[in-house]
């Protein structure tokens, strides 16, 4: 059974709809990446898991189970995490705050997790009694993902965590991102560093007007010549 | 010496006073504006509500107070906070919860909680009637006089009972909340809902919750200040009409969702009113001699009349909007 899967998913924001008929399935090891032009509709798709906006048509699986238009904190217990393109930490909060947050619902984890999340990101640690809002771009995100982290989900969301970062962060966001799959996380992240995404991708889905233009293996996306003329900038 | 003493007395405990009520009921606005982004206007009644359940329960069991060596109103206070915060709740769950799940703006709740001043107040007159009562019902007020060891000060300085109660529960309340908003879960739950409500979601905090917990809060800090000032001086029923300019005035000053920058902005705007009022002729006195003979020290030298207080706090206010809408903390703009 894959850890999820999204069957020709309708939705958007009011009546409007957004995403045409999109199709995914990520395994539970596997890193998915979606990538496509503007307005194709990667983060919505996102946002439509995660429960932040209607779905119309279509179901959304995790494990099997329908959970579309659930609330977010019934998806957050269900073992999913969700990490904003932007405004994703709490500023006057402490760093070990804004991590703690992450385990609201599993307060007996905290400890043990706030270790294991040093572990992947060890600038936390230095900067733990720092409000998040005085950081970096780049130790901002660390800490965005962190405090996903810290609910020990089985599937974890991103929503372009490399957008206005240095190359040099870049790199070492998607470092990570291999690593907490590697921890037993499934990945499922929006891209507009396509190439560098796809090249750590198990699976990736080319949106464009809502639809899956191309859905293969990061590597045959790349290699194929139709996907680097239209969406990778030849 | 006398001077200073007439100034302790006047200016610096008065303003400790009045601040610190102010402070508490700025809190409680702040921490309303800073989970659920509206301006409640119906805070000053939740504070004389505290204070008329403290007259109702005073009235009830008049020898409570004497078994412990309190003020029964003091004794009956906690009893006051937890029926408050009950009507805070309730009020929430019956007419804001309502508006917000419509996903109004945040200035219809505003109007919505003016309603509920209205209704408030005229419950409580309903009940208390229009005439100020004394708190003090089967006892009497304890006035301390403090002899200073100086020989040219042959005035002492005067506290109240009442006072040095409010002094204490003052500082036992802002380290409460302080110890509450930066060690518990559900404290920093609180602040991470004021800092980013999204992504609290987003976080699995339940909303809920955290409007629950800080409605009780808040009506506990109201039953605390209402009751404090009616003490000091007596209950009436009208109490919130003169409280909601200061306590709003003070949130603004300090910053709106800042609890540290209304308890700065309760002192700014209580000591600003106290001085406002104080007569400096006395403390020229000593020195009138010196003034040249066409000038004379007039009886009194005030910078408004008493009954002229309640412009203090809307000028501050005015001004406060004018020149620095975000108030000393950099807090939000009330919208």
């Amino acid at each position: 059974m894959p850890l999820l899967e999204a069957r020709d998913v309708h939705g958007g924001y009011g009546g409007m709809n957004i995403l045409n008929g999109v199709n995914m399935t990520i395994e539970a090891d596997e890193i998915g990446v979606i990538v496509g032009p503007n307005g194709a509709g990667k983060s919505t798709m996102l946002k439509a898991i995660f429960g932040l906006l209607t779905v119309n048509q279509g179901e959304i699986l995790l494990r099997g189970e329908p959970i579309h238009n659930l609330p977010p904190n019934k998806l957050v217990q269900k073992g999913m995490g969700f990490i904003p393109q932007e405004k994703n930490v709490f500023p006057s909060l402490t760093v070990k705050e804004n991590l703690e947050m992450g385990a609201f619902l599993k307060p007996n984890n905290v400890k043990r997790m706030l270790d294991k999340v040093y572990g992947f990101f060890p600038p936390l640690y230095e900067k733990r009694h720092q409000p998040a809002g005085e950081l970096s771009g780049g130790q901002r995100q660390m800490v965005a993902m962190g405090r996903a982290l810290m609910a020990e989900p089985d599937v974890l969301l991103l929503d372009e965590p490399t957008a206005g970062l240095s190359p040099l962060y870049m790199n070492e966001i998607f470092e990570r991102v291999k690593e907490i799959n590697a921890a037993g996380v499934g990945i499922l992240m929006v891209e507009q560093n396509a190439k560098q995404a796809l090249a750590i991708a198990d699976k990736g889905f080319v949106l464009a007007a809502g639809q899956n233009r191309f859905t293969d293996t990061g590597a045959a996306l790349l290699a194929d010549p139709d996907v680097a003329k239209s969406f990778l900038g030849g | 010496m006398n001077e200073l003493v007439f100034f302790i007395n006047n200016v610096v405990i008065a303003g400790s006073v009045t601040g610190s009520i102010y402070a508490i009921g700025a809190i409680g606005v702040t921490l309303v504006f800073s989970i659920m982004r509206f301006a409640h206007f119906a805070h000053a009644d939740m504070m004389t509500f505290g204070a008329f359940m403290v007259l109702l329960l005073t009235m009830a069991f008049p020898g409570a107070g004497a078994v412990v060596g309190l003020p029964t109103a003091v004794v009956m206070l906690p009893l006051a906070m937890a029926l408050t915060a009950l009507l805070a709740v309730g009020i929430d769950k019956a007419f804001y919860k309502p508006l917000r799940a419509h996903g109004v703006k945040p200035i219809v709740i505003v109007i919505g909680s003016l309603g509920v001043t209205l209704m408030l107040q005229g419950l409580i007159r309903l009940f208390a009637g229009t005439s100020a009562q004394s708190l003090y019902i089967a006892e009497r007020k304890e006035i301390y006089r403090l002899e200073l060891p100086f020989e040219l000060a042959t005035r002492p300085i005067i506290v109240t009972e009442p006072q040095v109660i409010l002094f204490i529960l003052t500082i036992a309340a802002v380290v409460g909340l302080h110890l509450f908003l930066n060690r518990s879960r559900l404290g920093k739950a609180m602040r991470a809902m004021s800092d980013n409500p999204d992504l609290a979601q987003a976080s699995g905090i339940n909303i809920n919750t955290i409007v629950a917990v800080t409605w009780v809060i808040v009506g506990g800090l109201a039953a605390i200040a209402g009751t404090l000032l009616s003490l000091d001086v007596t209950f009436k029923p009208d109490l919130s009409f003169f409280l909601l300019l200061p306590i709003f005035a003070a949130a603004i000053v300090g910053g709106v969702g800042h609890p540290y920058g209304a308890i700065a902005g309760g002192f700014v705007v209580g000591f600003a009113e106290t001085l406002a009022v104080f007569n400096w002729t006395v403390m020229l006195r000593p020195i009138a001699h010196h003034f040249p003979d066409w000038l004379e020290l007039p009886r009194n030298l005030a910078f408004v009349g008493t009954e002229y207080k309640i412009v203090v706090p809307f000028f501050i206010l005015v001004a406060i909007l004018v020149w620095r809408p975000t108030g000393i903390f950099k807090g939000k703009v009330i919208s």
